[in-house]
């Protein structure tokens, strides 16, 4: 085990797996960085540092430094995928789907269903999500919920350094595409990863990171984090918490929420995109229908209000579901007998 | 005409194929068997072979919704192609893709496609991977002149400069984008190539419905495009359009005898037949037994498509993924 940075593990498991097979390839905005400036190649190596050292060590067939087009990328990325290739399609910012959606939701996510099972799709895309930066309303959305919603998608969201390297290397080597999204606040989160040049993270594997009776709380990336610390200070006052870390959201791991919220008979699902049509109004729909019997409490959301992601830092702390407002959700869910 | 007579015959043969295949369709849809929506290439023929005929199964095609001239042309099967028209399990695509959605990789076609313009970008992705190969293959992006008003054909004509991508970029200008003219949405109202010549692109025009205008043309395009580092190409064909935007399109846009003269001095069938009976390479009995082998070729895929199995609920769900 080495400790290593979230951003870290993003560059080494790309670099492992384009070591290992020679038909992985990276395309995107600046991820070598400086072509065609006085600097030169890998002046930037990726706005998050996510592709350092790839140019160099892997030359310009396989790091490829794209203009600004997200929409050819992408569809660039469903070409290579055609053509036997497994590219790693870097959207800067995920905000940036809107731009580019037509060829991952058109394209990509249906080829293998429209053309009757008879191609496989082997693309990632990458792309860095999530508020926290105070990058105002084009550079901060959680856009799970409406890739999560799309058939033909995988969708995962590491919230930790290991999850990165054992779930980035699930998804280079899926023959499906997959949608990974990191988030901007977690590039600096540093963690125990395996050295393990196989370590492997199947899709659709929730993880209990914390273990209680009380209540069940779901969750993923960088809000995995706050309701953690919530559980660990209520259990210093015998109130016992699931965490549940999904992982993926697509696939979701519903066995995993379902068993736990027998046990509890409490749910709250804390998710960073707004509430309306979202992962947590999902898995709440989903637990009253198929564990209705086992609930003592309404099934609880805590998402941001339905806005767009507000500038100033006092307006986006107030956006962003906080410890407070999950422990509020914790002890409302208990208050019912 | 440098081509031998096997060439000839297989050339005809080939455009004779979306032809027929075609006529069947536009009688057939008329009795509501055949479900959706379908858009023919009638006319177009000598494109889809003058460019397929310089292409082997390695080369990638990406097509448009008019696609089924540019999967008979890259050799998809007639039979698959006709029960995935009909809706049947059997099809090509297992009856999930219909006439918009055909594809079959192995065959080295990467797709017909619902969304106008949605094809260039992914045609730059497999010209990379050829270029990645080094083997001389190539990809070709066919589109319309409806497509290359989309910001996705743009964006992909930079990126393959950019990239220098073993990639090509066929336009067929039929004039019309769905119901709509070329002079009216084309700002240019000159051509296409010129915007791709804009991109720093060399550019090749012909004529669409001369299949020696479009061969010889491609057999250019193709010597440039093969080499390694030369990049993408361009290459504009005028063609014309015989049926409407979608089967049941009415065509009140055409200009009043329009239909009958692109018929008769337009029609890439007969002028290919007479340049070759004029030359004195071919007789119009050797194309005419052709004729007669290529109709009971498309009725007896008519007769196996009704035949063939129907989908069942169940099938609803395969092949979304390949693991899950």
């Amino acid at each position: 085990m080495a400790k290593m940075m979230y951003r870290d593990a993003v560059v080494s498991t790309i670099a492992e797996e384009m070591e290992r097979d020679e038909n992985v390839v990276c395309l995107g905005e600046d991820i070598v960085g400086g072509m065609g400036t006085p600097g030169g190649p890998e002046a930037i190596g990726g706005i998050w540092s996510t592709s350092t050292g790839l140019f160099g060590k892997f030359g310009a067939d396989r790091v490829i430094d794209t203009p600004i087009s997200e929409s050819a990328i992408m569809g660039a990325a469903a070409g290579l995928a055609l053509s036997g290739k497994r590219p790693i399609a870097e959207l800067m910012f995920a905000d940036f789907i809107g731009v580019s959606l037509d060829q991952i939701w058109n394209q990509l996510a249906k080829f293998r269903y429209m053309f009757g099972g008879k191609t496989k799709c082997p693309a990632v895309i990458r792309m860095a999500y999530g508020a926290g930066y105070n990058a105002a309303a084009q550079h901060s959305q959680a856009v799970h919920q409406i890739l999560t919603g799309m058939p033909g998608l995988k969708v995962v969201m590491p919230s930790t350094p290991a999850d990165v390297k054992g779930l980035l290397r699930t998804a280079i080597r899926d023959d499906d595409p997959v949608i990974f999204l990191e988030h901007k606040a977690l590039y600096g989160m540093t963690g125990e990863v395996p050295d393990d040049k196989e370590y492997m993270i199947p899709f659709g594997h929730a993880r209990l990171t914390r273990a209680g009776q009380d209540v069940t709380i779901v969750s993923t990336g960088l809000l995995l984090g706050f309701c953690e610390a919530v559980a660990d200070k209520l259990a210093a006052e015998g109130i016992g918490c699931d965490v549940i870390d999904l992982r993926t959201t697509s696939p979701i791991d519903e066995e995993a929420i379902l068993d736990s919220v027998e046990v509890t008979g409490r749910l709250i699902v804390v998710d960073e995109a707004p509430p309306r049509c979202s992962l947590a109004s999902d898995i709440c729909a989903t637990v009253a229908e198929k564990a209705f019997a086992a609930l003592k409490a309404p099934p609880l959301s805590v998402n941001p209000p339905h806005t767009p992601i507000p500038f100033a830092r006092e307006l986006e702390s107030a956006y962003l579901p906080s410890t407070d407002k999950i422990e509020a959700a914790v002890r409302k869910v208990l208050s019912y007998r | 005409m440098q081509l031998s007579r096997e060439a000839l015959l297989r050339a005809y043969r080939q455009m004779k194929v979306i032809r027929e295949f075609e006529e069947r369709l536009h009688v057939d849809i008329q009795t509501g068997e055949i479900a959706g929506f379908t858009h023919l290439y009638c006319g177009q023929e000598a494109v889809a072979v003058g460019v397929c005929e310089h292409l082997s199964v390695e080369d990638k095609i990406v097509s448009t919704h008019r696609g089924h001239g540019h999967c008979l042309a890259k050799g998809c099967d007639v039979n698959g192609m006709m029960k995935e028209i009909w809706g049947s399990r059997e099809g090509l695509c297992k009856g999930k893709g219909g006439s918009m959605h055909i594809a079959d990789v192995d065959k080295g076609m990467l797709g017909a496609n619902g969304i106008v313009g949605a094809g260039s970008p992914i045609g730059v992705g497999a010209g990379i991977a050829c270029k990645i190969d080094g083997k001389g293959h190539v990809a070709i992006t066919f589109s319309g002149d409806g497509a290359c008003n989309q910001g996705t054909t743009f964006e992909a004509m930079n990126m393959a400069v950019v990239t220098k991508a073993a990639t090509i970029f066929v336009f067929e200008n039929n004039h019309y984008s769905e119901h709509t003219g070329f002079e009216y949405a084309v700002g240019t109202q000159k051509d296409i190539a010129s915007r791709a010549e804009a991109f720093g692109m060399k550019v090749w025009r012909g004529d669409g419905t001369d299949f020696f205008s479009v061969f010889e043309t491609m057999r250019e395009v193709l010597e440039y495009v093969r080499v390694p580092g030369n990049g993408p190409a361009a290459v504009e064909f005028d063609t014309e359009r015989f049926f409407g935007h979608f089967e049941g399109d009415p065509q009140r846009y055409r200009g009043p005898g329009e239909l009958d003269r692109i018929r008769e001095f337009r029609d890439c069938l007969k002028n290919f037949r007479k340049s070759v009976t004029d030359a004195g390479v071919l007789e119009h009995a050797d194309l005419d037994a052709l004729d007669t082998e290529v109709l009971a070729e498309i009725e007896e895929s008519v007769r196996q498509a009704k035949a063939a199995d129907r989908p069942t609920a169940e099938d609803v769900l395969t092949d979304v993924y390949i693991s899950y």
